[in-house]
């Protein structure tokens, strides 16, 4: 309702402003069915961290355990090191995302040459195409110790062979390489249309003060892409202990030998299901990273929200 | 005066110059990167198996072979179910996904739908918070019963809260005068939005048809979840299996000491892999015009 207009002096009663919007509140309900169903229902269910599930009563009817799940989670000792894991990837995928994002945004957009950037641009959004089991499969065909392409040019080179999977360290470079690879084309095109939607004039008016490009790039176009930048990387915490897990899974696949690098919360969680069928323990595992994002979004978006209002994602 | 202007604009073409071949030579590098393990699978996909196994990978084409694509399509059935499943599914759900999400954007664009803002946290509130993937899975396999079903890769991709945004952001500049003086016409809102609003919105229309089909050709998640009878699965979880499970013939067949049977996996592998990324690829150009105006992404709020 809009505040400070007349009529609303009395509340419009519930009843007859559905009435009224019927067919909108129609047209809303193939999505408000889904979102209860696939997400609000599942809120439900997170009583099974608290439970002994057991396949015969179900979600609802499994007998109370209190804390004995997050007894079992942190007697495996596993929390700490995947918490920290999916945090430092995030951290650094989400740093090195703006940089490359607005960067090849900005540097697309200076471009004269309109075949050269139409083509660069097809090239860098192919990637984006591609599933992690084919990002999976090129994994393979580059890194694999007999026949991958990199101990070939090794060789070449008169280096000795190096092999991938029993160096943990380097899929710390690796995974993050490949996830800025895979994503770069896609978010330069949000700042591109970020860019494409400024005001020309400013352009034009700062180039007859004299205003160089570097200028106009350091002065201009990269303070207008705040607010898109404030979005992204907001959207970016609100997941800042979500794994990306078709990356890790794909790419990493089940070494024991890489885990302790390697292991997020995501695939942590997804092995004591499926792996272990340990449906209490992984519940509980899963309800400790919804509330740790829920934490950290909720009070993200409250600091940005108390220094500029703007900026805040809702 | 004439002169100072001519400095002035060769200075200018200066600058240009120079942030321009900072642009060619950054963006060109990184173009680069991203096409280069393109091409070496298809450079690879096309080599005889011998080749490869005497070696490796090759970075530039020598001899040239189409063994391993004959093979893949040599026992068919399978790789063709799989193709046949993805389509499906891709084509099916794209357009119940587009539809659905298109026509909550716009509800949530309507000025004068007082209910907006607070439909739009509800929906948005579960992108903040949710229960995780475990009362998730249990829902669908227990009570959704998902299990080899082809519900079961359906429906978890119909809707995307994301794509709602970006509806809702695009359709609000769309002016509302539109919806207003068709309502007074005496037009109703579900007959606005098909004949007045979706013509206006291609542009957002390609994009979400691109994410869409993304999303449901490049599924092999749900599938690894819930599907285990060979005849259901989608091409990237077929090709997912493929690379598993020759790699594990590869193991037993080393381990062991029996002779590698003369299958080309490595190329097989590779050929396969074109195979299911291809036709994905192929539709990127019919969109990429619209795809820079269908992206707008705006805030929750408003």
């Amino acid at each position: 309702m809009k505040k400070g207009t007349g009529q609303n002096k009395y509340r419009v009663p519930i009843l007859k402003t559905a009435k009224k919007h019927w067919m909108l509140l129609a047209m809303l309900s193939p999505a408000i069915l889904y979102v209860i169903i696939f997400s609000y229902i599942p809120m439900t269910g997170i009583v099974l961290a608290f439970k002994n599930y057991q396949y015969s009563g179900g979600i609802y009817k499994s007998p109370w355990i209190g804390l004995d799940n997050f007894k079992a989670l942190l007697v495996a000792g596993k929390l700490g090191q995947v918490t920290r894991n999916t945090l430092l990837y995030n951290i650094a995928f989400l740093l090195l995302g703006v940089v490359f994002e607005m960067g090849s945004a900005i540097l697309l957009n200076e471009m004269l040459g309109k075949w050269f950037k139409k083509v660069a641009q097809s090239f860098m959004f192919l990637p984006y195409f591609i599933s992690w089991v084919v990002a999976g499969a090129i994994m393979y065909n580059i890194f694999n110790y007999e026949k991958g392409v990199f101990n070939s040019l090794l060789n070449l080179f008169g280096a000795e062979s190096f092999d991938l999977y029993n160096t943990p360290k380097a899929w710390i470079i690796v995974l993050i390489f490949l996830k800025i690879w895979k994503q770069t084309g896609y978010g330069s095109v949000v700042y591109l249309a970020a860019i494409t939607g400024l005001d020309q004039e400013m352009f034009e008016a700062s180039s007859i003060d004299g205003a160089s490009a570097w200028q106009k790039i350091r002065y201009i176009t990269i303070p207008s892409l705040m607010p898109t930048m404030m979005i992204l990387v907001l959207l970016g915490i609100g997941n800042i202990f979500r794994g990306d897990f078709g990356l890790f899974y794909q790419t990493v696949k089940s070494s024991a030998l890489l885990q302790p690098v390697t292991d997020v919360i995501d695939t942590y969680v997804f092995r004591l299901l499926i792996t272990n069928s340990d449906i209490g323990v992984s519940a509980a595992a899963g309800l400790y990273q919804s509330i740790l994002c829920f934490v950290t979004i909720s009070v993200c978006n409250k600091l940005v929200k108390k220094s500029n209002p703007d900026y805040a994602l809702y | 005066m004439a002169k100072s202007n001519a400095i002035h604009r060769k200075r200018m073409s200066k600058d240009l110059l120079a942030v321009n071949i900072v642009a060619y030579v950054l963006v060109g590098l990184f173009a680069l990167i991203c096409v280069v393990p393109f091409y070496l699978i298809l450079v690879a996909s096309f080599t005889p198996e011998s080749s490869l196994i005497r070696n490796g990978y090759p970075l530039v084409p020598k001899d040239f072979s189409v063994q391993s694509y004959l093979l893949c399509l040599k026992n068919p059935v399978s790789i063709l179910k799989a193709y046949g499943t993805t389509i499906g599914v891709t084509f099916t759900g794209t357009a119940l996904s587009v539809f659905i999400a298109t026509m909550t954007g716009y509800v949530l664009s309507r000025k004068d739908f007082p209910w907006r803002n607070k439909f739009s946290f509800f929906f948005f509130f579960t992108t903040l918070f949710n229960g995780g993937l475990v009362p998730w899975y249990m829902l669908c396999v227990r009570y959704l019963h998902f299990k080899n079903s082809y519900i079961g890769i359906l429906l978890p991709l119909m809707f995307s809260v994301w794509n709602m945004i970006i509806a809702k952001s695009f359709m609000n500049g769309i002016p509302s005068a539109i919806s207003e003086s068709a309502k007074i016409d005496g037009a109703n809102d579900i007959t606005i939005f098909i004949r007045l609003i979706l013509p206006l919105s291609k542009p957002l229309i390609a994009t979400l048809c691109l994410f869409s089909a993304l999303a449901y050709w490049n599924d092999w998640y749900n599938c690894m979840l819930y599907i285990t009878n060979d005849n259901m699965f989608t091409l990237q979880y077929y090709l997912q299996r493929m690379l598993g499970s020759a790699e594990a013939m590869r193991i037993v067949a080393e381990k062991s000491g029996i002779a590698l049977p003369s299958v080309p996996l490595e190329s097989m592998k590779m050929a396969m892999t074109i195979i299911a990324t291809g036709p994905i690829v192929v539709l990127y150009p019919f969109v990429q015009r619209y795809f820079v105006k269908g992206l707008t992404i705006g805030a929750v709020k408003g």
